[in-house]
Formats: structure tokens, sequence, C-alpha cells
């Protein structure tokens, strides 16, 4: 008997713009992709959610500061708390912090420049449900390009919070932390796109470890709760 | 009743806003130590006295118009 396909939702706000690839990423890993536009009031049955990148609402304030209010982030928020599985991408990741999903805030980049290249990544945890395929101290090339990357903790973040490091600094952020989870483990936010690494003709398939593992994750939640 | 706030980035948080606006300041033959750049939110809101727009403009600031862990804010409000 194959294997069930676990839904994975990714979620489309006005700005959104790697939607269409995480969409991709997630099929090509073996999950039903599932389109969510943001004006939905509820989730579709989903066994987890993607918010991509992009510059949802124009970053105006903030970025990520407006999309908190788009009709579909409380249904997100409300499966997150429940203990659901949601990926935040960039845009996605400052969207997660602002909606007080992962702790910290994504600011300007230090160098005040735009950064758009392959960058080098140390996994820091492989006992997550994003990173579970990787193996612990792998390095991945996975690419960048954002200009509010740089990471700030708040005094209160745990080191093992801490799912992703960037080998050489990036932005600036505080101890070059690319990539952090909330204190469960079902939330985790990243700066660089796994969705623009899942094929060699892409330059590096190391991001399709991140899908895979969250497919997996998925997959093993969607077989417990039959 | 009209508000003016007034968002910096706190005390201690690197503004790379600032020390390029510093430069640049210098570039002119301004001699500045130190800018920090922050933005400013006018609001024109109904409220029937000072001190009930005060409070209503710092909750503003607490649940949007601030992030408290990276900008400080002052809240200044103004008599029609």
């Amino acid at each position: 008997m194959a294997s069930p396909q676990p839904r994975i939702g990714v979620i489309t706000y006005p700005g959104s713009q790697d939607d269409r690839d995480a969409l991709w990423a997630l099929a090509a890993n073996d999950a039903e992709a599932v389109p969510v536009w943001h004006e939905e009031q509820t989730l579709p049955d989903l066994d987890a959610v993607v918010i991509p990148g992009g510059f949802s609402y124009g970053d105006y304030l903030r970025c990520g500061a407006i999309a908190r209010f788009s009709p579909v982030t409380a249904p997100v928020v409300d499966f997150a708390r429940d203990g659901g599985l949601v990926l935040g991408i960039c845009n996605g990741f400052q969207i997660l912090c602002e909606a007080g999903l992962l702790p910290g805030a994504l600011l300007r980049n230090a160098s005040l420049r735009f950064v758009c290249r392959d960058v080098e990544l140390r996994v820091e945890r492989t006992d997550t449900p994003f990173t579970s395929r990787c193996s612990s101290g792998q390095t991945l090339v996975i690419p960048v390009k954002h200009g509010d990357g740089r990471y700030l903790p708040p005094p209160e973040l745990e080191p093992a919070q801490v799912v992703l490091r960037y080998v050489d600094d990036v932005n600036g952020s505080v101890d070059a932390i690319a990539g952090v989870c909330n204190w469960a483990g079902n939330v985790m936010g990243l700066m660089p796109h796994p969705e623009h690494a899942v094929d060699p003709l892409l330059g590096s398939a190391d991001g399709a470890l991140i899908f895979a593992s969250l497919v997996e994750a998925a997959r093993a939640r969607l077989l417990t709760a039959v | 009743m009209k508000a003016t706030v007034l968002v910096r980035p706190k005390h201690g948080i690197l503004d790379p806003q600032g020390e390029a606006v510093a430069n640049a300041l210098g570039h002119l033959g301004f001699s500045v130590a130190t800018a920090r750049v922050g933005k400013v939110i006018d609001l024109d809101l109904d409220a029937p006295d000072e001190a009930s727009a005060r409070t209503e403009v710092q909750k503003m600031c607490e649940q949007l118009l601030a992030n408290q862990l990276i900008e400080s804010y002052d809240v200044e409000i103004l008599h029609d």
C-alpha cells in the first residue's frame, strides 16, 4: 500500500512571492500541496502549513506586521498553538515573529544591502520536524534574498531553539542565527529559501532536506491520527 | 484629538540607517557623532480627554505601532 500523502498548505498573502516555489517543492517531496488564499477565515484540512517568502502587504510599518491581521492568520495561529507544524520562510519567518509564534525580530541587514546569493548553513539540530533528514553539523547550501534578515533574539531565547546558523556572517544576525524554532518545536522560521534549492538544476538540492523532513513529520502525524 | 507617536530603535540596538545618515552628514561637513533613524506616526483620534487619548495611543503602541523588543516609543498628545 502506498504511504498516504500529507496535505500541506501554502499561504498566499498580497505580496507573497515564493508561494508557487513552495507548492512545487512540497509536491516534489511527495506532499499534496494545497494553496491557501489570505482571505480564508478557516484552514482546510491540513497536516502542516508553510508561510512563504515575499513582501506581504508591502512590508508596511515593519516586515510581517500587517499580515498578522489578515483573515487567514488567526486560524494559522490557532493551528500552531494546537501543535500543528508551521514553517515560515523569509517573510514567513518575519510574520511568525510578529504574530508571537516565534521569538525575536528581524531588522534591516547590518550592511544596509539586499543580499541575494547562495549561503552555507550549519544544521544545529536534527531532532526537529524540519531538519530530521539532515545530519548533525551538516552544511547546507541554500540561497538567501532579503534586506531585513538581521535576527535579534529576545534575552530569553534558549540556545536549543537555534536550528540553523550561517557559516559566515550574512546580515549581522546575532550569533549568526539563520533559523529558530519555538519552545515546543512545532514552529520554525528561517531566512534562507529552501524552496529555491530543491533540485540540482537550481544549483543545490539541499533545501529538499527541509521539505522532505517536514513531509515526513506531517505524514507521521497523519498516520498517528488515523 | 491629535497624537504623534515617535518610534525609535531601542538604545543599544544597531541602527545601520542611523550610521549611514551620520556618515553622510559628515561628508557634508557637519560634525555629527551619532544619528538614529526612527519613524513618526501622526494620529487623529476620538477621545474625550487627554488622559484617555494617551492611554489609548499607548495601547496602540504596545499592540502594533512599536515592536518592543527592538523599538521604544514616545506619545505626544496635541490639542486641536
